[in-house]
C-alpha cells in the first residue's frame, strides 16, 4: 500500500474512534445525570449545567464510566500492585491468559488431527464433517459452568477445566479450516506429485500442509479468539475468584462499574495481543516460506 | 463392565465397519452422506448409554441420553417457557433490532468512502474481543428481564453483521456500476436494484453467524441475574442441584434452538439468493 494511502486508511479510523468516544462521553453524562438530580434534590440545591457535566464525569459508581476513568482503573490495575497480589489486574490476566493458551494449544493440535485424518478417510469425512459443522450452530458456550461444576465435583479444578472449554472452542474452527486448507492443492499439484510417485506422507508434508498454511492461521485467530471467550465464560461460574471472568462476576455483585469496564478492557487488549501474535506468526512463517503477498 | 458396555462397544464397532464400507463403496449415491453421518450420530449415543450404564457412571456426573430424553419429555412445559423467556423474547428481539440497526448503519456509512475505510477495521476489531463480557454491565442498565439479555444480543450480532453488510455493499464490480450510470440510475434505484441485493450473500454469511452469537448471548447474560426463568438460569440453578439430566435437556433445547435458527436463515438465505452461484450449483449437482 502506497504511503499516502495507508495515512488516509489511519486517519480514517482515528476518525471513527474519536465518534465513539465522544459519543461514548455524551451517554456517560446522560446515564450518570440521573444519580447526579437525585443528589441536588436530595440536599434542595438547584444545578446547574457545567456543574453537572464536572460530576457526571467523576462518580464513583458510575453507570457508564468515561473512557478517562476506564483508563484510569486499568493504569491502577496493572500498576499499583504487585503481579502477584490478588488485586492486580495482571494476576487476573495472567491467570485467564494460562487457562487460554493451555486449552487453544490443545483444542488447535487435536483439531489439526483429526483434519489429518478427515482428509485420508471418507468415511471418518462422511461420518465427522457433518456433526462438526452442525455443532458450530450450537451454543456450547452455555455449557461451559456445568463442565466446571461436574469436573469440579470430580476433583479437577484449576486451570484444566477452563482450558478444556476453551479447546472445545477452538477445536471446530481449526477443524473446519484445516479440512478446507488440506483441500486446497489443485488436481494438476497432486497429479505432479503422483507422477512422482510421492506417497501420501510425502504428499501431506511437502504439498497439503504448505498449502493449508494461510487457512491454518486464519482458523487459529478464530480459534484464539474464543478461546480467550471460552476461559472467561468458564471463569463466572460461582466459586471462581481468579480470571478476567471472575473480576467481572465480582464487579457486577458489588456494583463496582469502574472494575468491570477494566477487566472488559483488559479482556479487549488480550484478545488483541494474541490475534495480533497469531498474526505474526503467520507473517513469519509465510514470509520465509514465500507465501507472503 | 456389565453386558450393556460391551454390547455398546460390539455395535460400535459393527457400525464403524459397515460405514466404512459405505463410504468406500457407495460414495457416489445419494443417500449414504446422510445415512452414514446419522449411523454416526446414533453410534456416538449408543455408545455413550451403554458405556454409562455398563460402567455405572452417577447421573451426577454423566446421566444417559435415555434418561435425559426421559427428563425432557417430563418437563416439557418448565422447558417450553424457559425457551419463550431466553430464545423468543431474549435472543430473537435483540436479532431482529441488532441485524436490523447493523444493515441500517451499514447503508449510512456506505455514503461516505471515508467513514467506511476506518469502520472496517474497527468493526473488525471489535468482532474479534470477548463482546459477551458486556453482559453484567447491560443486566445492572436494563434489569434482570428479558430485555437485558436483548441488549447483550444486540451488541453481539451488531458487529458481525455490520461488517458483512458492508462489505457486501462494496462488492459490485465496476462493469455492474458502471451499467447503472448508463442507464442514468439515481443513487437510490442503483442502491435497491443493484447494490443490495449484491450484499445479500454476505449479509446471510453475517445474519448465520449471529445466530449462534445471538443464543449465546442471550444464555450467558442469565448468568449475571435473571428472573426465575429462562435457560441459563435453569442451566446454572439445575448445576448447583446436580439435577444433571435437567442441565443437558436444557443443553438439548439450545443445540435443537441453534440448529432450528440457523437452518431457518440458510432456507431465506436460499430463497433470496437463488442466483447466486454457490446456491445454484448445489441445486444442479455439479
Amino acid at each position: 500500500m502506497p504511503m499516502i494511502e495507508r495515512f488516509r486508511t489511519l486517519a480514517a479510523i482515528l476518525t471513527v474512534v474519536a465518534v465513539i468516544v465522544v459519543v461514548w462521553y455524551v451517554f456517560a453524562v446522560v446515564l450518570n445525570s440521573r444519580w447526579e438530580y437525585d443528589q441536588a434534590a436530595r440536599a434542595g440545591v438547584q444545578i446547574g449545567l457545567p456543574e453537572l457535566i464536572e460530576r457526571t464525569l467523576a462518580q464513583d459508581r458510575p453507570m457508564l464510566p468515561t473512557p478517562h476513568q476506564v483508563l484510569a482503573g486499568l493504569w491502577e490495575g496493572v500498576t499499583r500492585y504487585a503481579p502477584t497480589s490478588r488485586r492486580s489486574l495482571v494476576y487476573h490476566a495472567g491467570v485467564t491468559l494460562s487457562a487460554t493458551l493451555a486449552g487453544f494449544a490443545l483444542g488447535a493440535a487435536a483439531g489439526l488431527l483429526l483434519a489429518v485424518g478427515i482428509m485420508h478417510s471418507r468415511a471418518m469425512d462422511m461420518s465427522v464433517m457433518p456433526w462438526a459443522i452442525a455443532s458450530q450452530t450450537i451454543p456450547i458456550l452455555a455449557i461451559a459452568p456445568m463442565v466446571i461444576v461436574v469436573l469440579a465435583s470430580l476433583g479437577i479444578k484449576g486451570l484444566l477445566p477452563k482450558a478444556l472449554i476453551a479447546a472445545y472452542l477452538s477445536f471446530f474452527p481449526v477443524l473446519v479450516g484445516m479440512v478446507k486448507g488440506l483441500r486446497a492443492p489443485d488436481g494438476m499439484q497432486l497429479d505432479l506429485l503422483r507422477t512422482w510417485n510421492a506417497s501420501r506422507a510425502t504428499t501431506l508434508f511437502k504439498l497439503r500442509l504448505p498449502a493449508s498454511l494461510p487457512y491454518l492461521f486464519a482458523s487459529l485467530k478464530v480459534g484464539i479468539a474464543s478461546a480467550l471467550v471460552g476461559t472467561i465464560v468458564a471463569e463466572l461460574p460461582a466459586g471462581a475468584t481468579v480470571g478476567l471472568g471472575a473480576r467481572l462476576l465480582s464487579g457486577s455483585y458489588y456494583g463496582q462499574t469502574i472494575q468491570i469496564w477494566s477487566a472488559l478492557f483488559a479482556a479487549a487488549i488480550l484478545a488483541a495481543v494474541l490475534v495480533a501474535a497469531v498474526g505474526a506468526v503467520e507473517r513469519l512463517v509465510l514470509k520465509r516460506m514465500g507465501l507472503a503477498r | 463392565m456389565s453386558w450393556q458396555g460391551w454390547a455398546a462397544i460390539a455395535f460400535w464397532i459393527a457400525a464403524t465397519m459397515l460405514n466404512c464400507h459405505i463410504a468406500n463403496r457407495w460414495y457416489r449415491s445419494r443417500w449414504a452422506r446422510p445415512f452414514v453421518a446419522t449411523l454416526f450420530g446414533v453410534t456416538l449415543l449408543v455408545l455413550w448409554e451403554g458405556l454409562v450404564r455398563g460402567l455405572n457412571v452417577s447421573p451426577v456426573i454423566l446421566p444417559a441420553p435415555t434418561v435425559i430424553a426421559a427428563r425432557f419429555a417430563q418437563s416439557l412445559p418448565l422447558l417450553w417457557g424457559d425457551f419463550t423467556q431466553t430464545i423468543l423474547k431474549g435472543a430473537l428481539s435483540g436479532y431482529l433490532i441488532g441485524c436490523g440497526a447493523a444493515v441500517l448503519v451499514a447503508i449510512l456509512v456506505d455514503r461516505s468512502p471515508f467513514l467506511r475505510r476506518g469502520l472496517l477495521p474497527v468493526g473488525n476489531f471489535i468482532a474479534a474481543l470477548p463482546i459477551v463480557g458486556i453482559a453484567p454491565i447491560l443486566v445492572m442498565w436494563f434489569g434482570f428481564d428479558w430485555q437485558s439479555k436483548a441488549a447483550v444480543v444486540v451488541v453481539m450480532v451488531f458487529f458481525p453483521v455490520l461488517i458483512n453488510m458492508v462489505a457486501g455493499l462494496a462488492a459490485t464490480d465496476p462493469l455492474q456500476r458502471d451499467l447503472m450510470r448508463t442507464y442514468s440510475a439515481t443513487g437510490r434505484q442503483s442502491l435497491l436494484y443493484l447494490r443490495l441485493p449484491a450484499a445479500m450473500p454476505f449479509l446471510f454469511n453475517g445474519l448465520k453467524i449471529a445466530t449462534t452469537l445471538a443464543l449465546i448471548g442471550a444464555i450467558v447474560a442469565e448468568f449475571f441475574g435473571s428472573p426465575t426463568r429462562g435457560m441459563g438460569f435453569r442451566i446454572s440453578t439445575a448445576v448447583g442441584q446436580l439435577d444433571l439430566p435437567l442441565v443437558w435437556a436444557e443443553i438439548a433445547v439450545a443445540a435443537l434452538a441453534g440448529s432450528g435458527f440457523f437452518g431457518l436463515m440458510t432456507l431465506i438465505e436460499k430463497a433470496v439468493t437463488f442466483w447466486h452461484p454457490s446456491q445454484r450449483a448445489a441445486g444442479r449437482g455439479a
